[in-house]
């Protein structure tokens, strides 16, 4: 049922009022024009308090979440989220501080953004960084809007291209488009890294920079990078890195030292920040010397008064050549403190821990099932963090497809892997099990996948059909789509 | 196999032509709409507006994919299939029955460069 | 190791189920050079107790801190049960809903807030959430250009009234794309754009759309109407920017002139959302349903299942490429998905009833106030027209300066103006929320009268 359902004319949640007025309305809004004041009702549900809680926790447990299943799914990097990451940035002496007060009144947060600020960059072999992008999408805009600021700079108008691997996700294109660049795609070959011949044939004086992933949304790590660097760069261009799978090398190298000038994080991937069914998250972005002028602002400085340090924002007047303001303050300052607490419970030791157990768990799993008989899309390179299957052969067998097996997984109590992406690999299944899941858990999985292989041999309509087991069945997305339902109150 | 009618032209993005003394006529193909799967939603060309040879001028947006429309001629739209926006199925059931928008032909430039049936045939079997 | 479970027994175990002697060996494809030198803060790190010092020390230092500023971020009261339930695991630890059957809780969550959200603005369609009210303007703006078939220009009309960040943002955003933003001035007396005042050359391109926002930056409130109509007539598409707690008092977009606003947006923090040094908040997006097929970001559509129950899931999402290839492009992948469900479940515990006698609270406070600090002396209000729980005062000396002195006692003052708005000298944003009390606005008006003495004796 829909919480209108229970709405009832009438209802209202006495324990929650908060204005005692006497004075009729009319009164109160006296100054205000007839013809701005609102003639019609507001429509939202009148319910009592347990009603409404009633109906949001069951909702809730019609959820699949990291804190109820095993959640695969490649590239999202769904580990633990710390509770107390949570707890400590929820205190009210963070909650309850308004972004334009003093920043003498703010220090405790301020300190925290600023060390995070540094962790960042240190951890990524870059100069500096700023954390005001509200997500990877936002980051992403950031990195190539500086890349162009630096062209621009130098007056070069000739960079009009943005290159990308066929296998990027799709919001790369996307930002670079924003940015006014053209889009040129460069192939992947059959061992999973960036064709280094095709690069060298599309790199000119047209090209402003290449955006890259590495470990690469193949689930590889790009050996070549260095050489891509030094091709990019010697025709004066620059390189982006997505961070979206930092996780599998946090601590291990640092994109810095593999030659990018920019960079974003998504500490929703890689710092553990919730993912709340769908945000909020943040990507700051971190550049090198060359970028750094660039950085999106507010950033936090610092300053030595009287022996201690005093934290304070940096903005237009101190940064004239960054490429301005994404967010109405500061970005997603709650989600950066979480990122920040969680950094330092991992400390510089923790941090290589993510990667050396993301790495192991992911070619762990690899390794059972191929031994159980799937087929892998690069048999012959090591899995990062992240492994690619391929179902085609069972498609083209059984007629069982990639998302059949990803609806079948839910009965078996796992949330699936990602499927269909990348798109250059048929029937896929992207699996990135992270380095907070056991080894217990990462078995179930297997036995999972070994007896939906089997069902899908004797009993294919079972796959098929699935899930059989969640409040729900299968979705009619063309109806979604053509009789659109988007508003319970508009029903016209 | 899909069907491609011998006495219609066709365009290399997918468009099927039929002129009929001097009204050109336009929808998309059966290959095209299976590639897009089930269509939910058809954007018409503006009734009245001109367009150029090749210019967007509407979208066919199925679940998976959102697909230009292109003209395959300079001229003014003349007629919309209307009973498309209630149910844009039709498309996916009898593609060159649903025709999508009729063009007055500012000149008879364009026509030369379509593909007949064969060379259509020939394009949709080596993609 | 935090948050790593494995044994050294079961790591051996694994390596050798892989092949491998060692851990290092699982990272021989990156190539030797690139190898990082350990860093010089291997650090173990702190456990939760050690953390919990160092933040609990940092928290009570930003504590206790009286505010008295808007400014696009409220203080409002919010039901214990808001936080409760929304960090839950099933919410706080879930992902995006794409396995729609795995994720029903989720999706029936943002139908009901797409549904709770329209109505509030008087809109026939929501989408479920931006990342907040400045992103929402740039994406409002990108939309109208889109949609705007009938005017080529990308040219699109903003007052002056409207939040100087948000300006900003929008112009980050959209400047690669040949989107001009023009400025409009406002009324120095009245605080609002004056009607009388616009013009539109016979020569002139036109405009793809006008921005009105309601109430404005500084408090005032624009003539929406007049405003909406005359844009209307010139083929203008018009995009509110409201603050969605005003819409249960102020007339929402849906009903701006004679055929209503077509794309509504803005901040969506006063529901239910903490102000948390300013993010993350939200941002809300609505619009007519003819325009539907250009809203950027995630929509939830109501369905059924193979077995005809109802259920929920993502719809549009060929759009989404679509509008990423288009005249103006969006590159937005997410929405607050977490803000969202604190704001839903905000809306369903206060009720239409609750979320309106918020907003009359914070007018009668605002009004209280304001009615106090224009009997300090020098003080008085800047604009002679009204306004909607904020307010411009003008004082007789540098607001800044007067905000300076009020922050070492523990009070933020309101936002000072003269930065953004140079011919609004000594210029001061004050506003006051339901939660402000009696005795915290006397304590506000003597520490201002304090503060201004000062500064006059400092002068």
């Amino acid at each position: 049922m829909l919480i209108f359902e229970h709405s009832e004319s009438g209802r209202s949640n006495r324990a929650q009022r908060v204005g005692q007025s006497t004075q009729p309305l009319e009164e109160v809004l006296a100054k205000i024009p007839k013809a701005l004041q609102r003639k019609s009702a507001v429509q939202l549900p009148a319910l009592s308090e347990l009603q409404s809680v009633r109906h949001y926790t069951q909702l809730s447990q019609k959820n699949f979440s990291i804190d109820t299943h095993f959640y695969p799914l490649g590239s999202c990097t769904m580990k633990y989220n710390p509770r107390g990451c949570n707890t400590l940035a929820m205190q009210s002496g963070f909650l309850n501080r308004h972004p334009a007060g003093s920043t003498t009144l703010g220090q405790g947060v301020m300190a925290s953004l600023y060390e995070l600020q540094e962790i960042l960059a240190e951890l990524t072999g870059m100069e500096e960084s700023s954390l005001t992008p509200a997500a990877g999408a936002q980051g992403e805009f950031a990195g190539v809007a500086m890349m162009r600021a630096y062209h621009d700079g130098r007056k070069d108008r000739a960079r009009s291209e943005i290159l990308v691997p066929d296998a990027a996700h799709g919001t790369n294109p996307a930002s670079a488009v924003m940015c006014g660049y053209l889009v040129k795609e460069i192939p992947t070959n059959r061992e999973g890294d960036v064709d280094l011949e095709a690069l060298r044939e599309q790199v000119g004086p047209q090209t402003a920079g290449i955006m890259l992933t590495n470990p690469s949304t193949l689930g590889v790590f790009e050996r070549e990078i260095e050489q891509i660097a030094a091709i990019i760069h010697q025709a004066g261009g620059l390189l982006y890195y997505d961070g979206a799978n930092l996780n599998a090398i946090l601590g291990k190298t640092r994109p810095g030292d593999m030659g990018f000038d920019v960079i974003h994080i998504n500490v929703h991937k890689t710092f553990s920040t919730p993912h709340g069914g769908g945000g909020p998250g943040a990507g700051p972005v971190v550049a090198n010397r060359r970028l750094a002028p660039y950085l999106p602002i507010p950033m936090v400085g610092r300053a030595l008064r009287d022996g201690t340090y005093h934290y304070d924002w940096l903005k237009e007047q101190d940064r004239p050549e960054s490429i301005g303001r994404l967010s109405a303050w500061s970005g997603n300052v709650g989600i950066l403190l979480r990122a920040y607490i969680y950094a330092k419970m991992l400390g510089g030791e923790g941090m290589e821990r993510v990667a050396d157990y993301s790495v192991l768990n992911a070619n762990y799993l690899m390794r059972r099932l191929e031994q159980a008989g799937f087929t892998l899309a690069f048999p012959e390179r090591r899995a990062t963090h992240e492994f690619i299957i391929t179902l085609k052969k069972e498609n083209q067998r059984l007629g069982v497809s990639a998302m059949d097996f990803a609806k079948r997984l839910l009965d078996y109590g796992h949330h699936a892997p990602t499927t269909y992406f990348p798109l250059l690999v048929p029937e896929c299944l992207l699996i990135e099990p992270t380095e907070t899941e056991d080894r217990a858990t990462l078995d179930a999985f297997v036995e999972a996948m070994v007896e939906i292989l089997q069902e899908s041999e004797h009993n294919p309509d079972q796959v098929k059909g699935a899930p059989w087991t969640l409040p729900v069945r299968r979705l009619d997305d063309v109806r979604a789509a053509r009789e659109l339902d988007l508003n319970w109150y508009n029903q016209g | 196999m899909s069907e491609i009618p011998m006495e219609l032209k066709y365009s290399k993005s997918h468009e099927w032509v039929r002129e009929e003394s001097g009204v050109i006529t336009i929808g998309i193909t059966d290959p095209a709409q299976e590639l897009l799967g089930d269509i939910v939603f058809v954007e018409l060309p503006e009734l009245g507006s001109e367009v150029v040879l090749e210019g967007e001028c509407g979208v066919i947006e199925s679940v998976k994919a959102a697909s230009d429309l292109y003209a395959p001629i300079a001229g003014e739209i003349i007629e919309v299939n209307e009973a498309l926006i209630d149910s844009p199925e039709q498309i996916n059931e009898a593609p060159y029955e649903a025709w999508i928008f009729k063009i007055s032909p500012a000149s008879g430039q364009g026509l030369e460069a379509l593909l007949d049936a064969a060379a259509y045939t020939e394009m949709v079997e080596a993609e | 190791m935090p948050f790593i479970p494995h044994t050294e027994a079961e790591t051996r175990s694994m390596l050798e189920t892989i092949g491998v002697e060692q851990l290092d060996e699982l990272f021989d494809e990156i190539p030797q050079s690139l190898h990082a030198a350990p860093s010089a803060d291997v650090r173990e790190g702190l456990s939760e107790m050690e953390i919990g010092q160092l933040m609990r020390e940092r928290a009570s230092a930003d504590d206790g801190v009286l505010c008295f500023a808007g400014g696009g971020a409220y203080q409002h009261h919010i039901p214990a049960a808001v936080w409760e339930l929304t960090t839950r695991g099933e919410f706080y630890s879930a992902y995006t809903p794409y396995q729609a059957e795995a994720s029903q809780g989720t999706l029936q969550l943002l139908y009901e807030y797409q549904s709770m959200m329209s109505s509030l603005m008087g809109m026939e369609v929501s989408n479920a959430s931006l990342y907040d009210g400045a992103s929402a303007l740039a994406e409002a703006v990108l939309m109208a250009v889109r949609a705007n078939r009938k005017v080529k220009s990308k040219r699109v009309l903003i007052p002056q009234t409207v939040h100087p960040r948000y300006r900003q943002v929008t112009e980050t955003l959209v400047r690669h794309q040949g989107i001009e933003l023009v400025e409009l001035n406002y009324d120095l007396d009245k605080g609002v754009v004056d009607p009388k005042s616009l013009k539109i050359s016979e020569e002139d391109a036109g405009y793809a759309a006008l921005v009105i926002p309601l109430p404005s930056y500084l408090g005032t409130l624009e003539d929406v109407h007049t405003l909406t109509d005359w844009a209307h007539s010139h083929e203008m598409l018009v995009v509110g920017l409201v603050n969605p707690l005003a819409m249960t008092l102020l007339t929402p977009p849906g009903e701006w002139g004679k055929k209503g606003a077509d794309i509504a947006c803005g901040e969506g923090q006063p529901l239910g959302i903490p102000l948390a040094s300013g993010g993350p908040y939200f941002g809300f997006l609505c619009c007519r349903q003819s325009l539907v097929r250009q809203l950027p970001g995630r929509l939830i559509g109501r369905t059924r299942d193979l077995e005809n129950r109802e259920g929920y899931t993502l719809t549009l999402q060929a759009r989404e490429q679509h509008i990423r290839r288009s005249r103006a492009t969006s590159n937005i992948c997410t929405n607050q998905g977490l803000m969202v469900t604190a704001a839903t479940i905000f809306m369903s515990l206060m009720g239409g009833s609750g979320v309106e006698q918020m907003a009359t609270a914070s007018h009668q406070n605002t009004d209280k106030l304001v009615e106090r600090l224009s009997a300090v002396e020098g003080v008085r209000q800047r604009f002679l027209s009204p306004f909607f729980h904020e307010c411009v005062l003008t004082l007789p000396v540098a607001a800044e300066r007067v905000l300076e002195r009020l922050a070492a006692e523990q009070i933020v003052g309101g936002i000072a103006l003269s930065a953004d708005y140079p011919e609004l000298e000594n210029g001061l944003l004050v506003c006051a929320t339901e939660l402000r009390t009696e005795a915290e606005m006397g304590r506000f008006t003597t520490a201002l009268t304090r503060a201004i003495q000062a500064e006059k004796g400092a002068a």
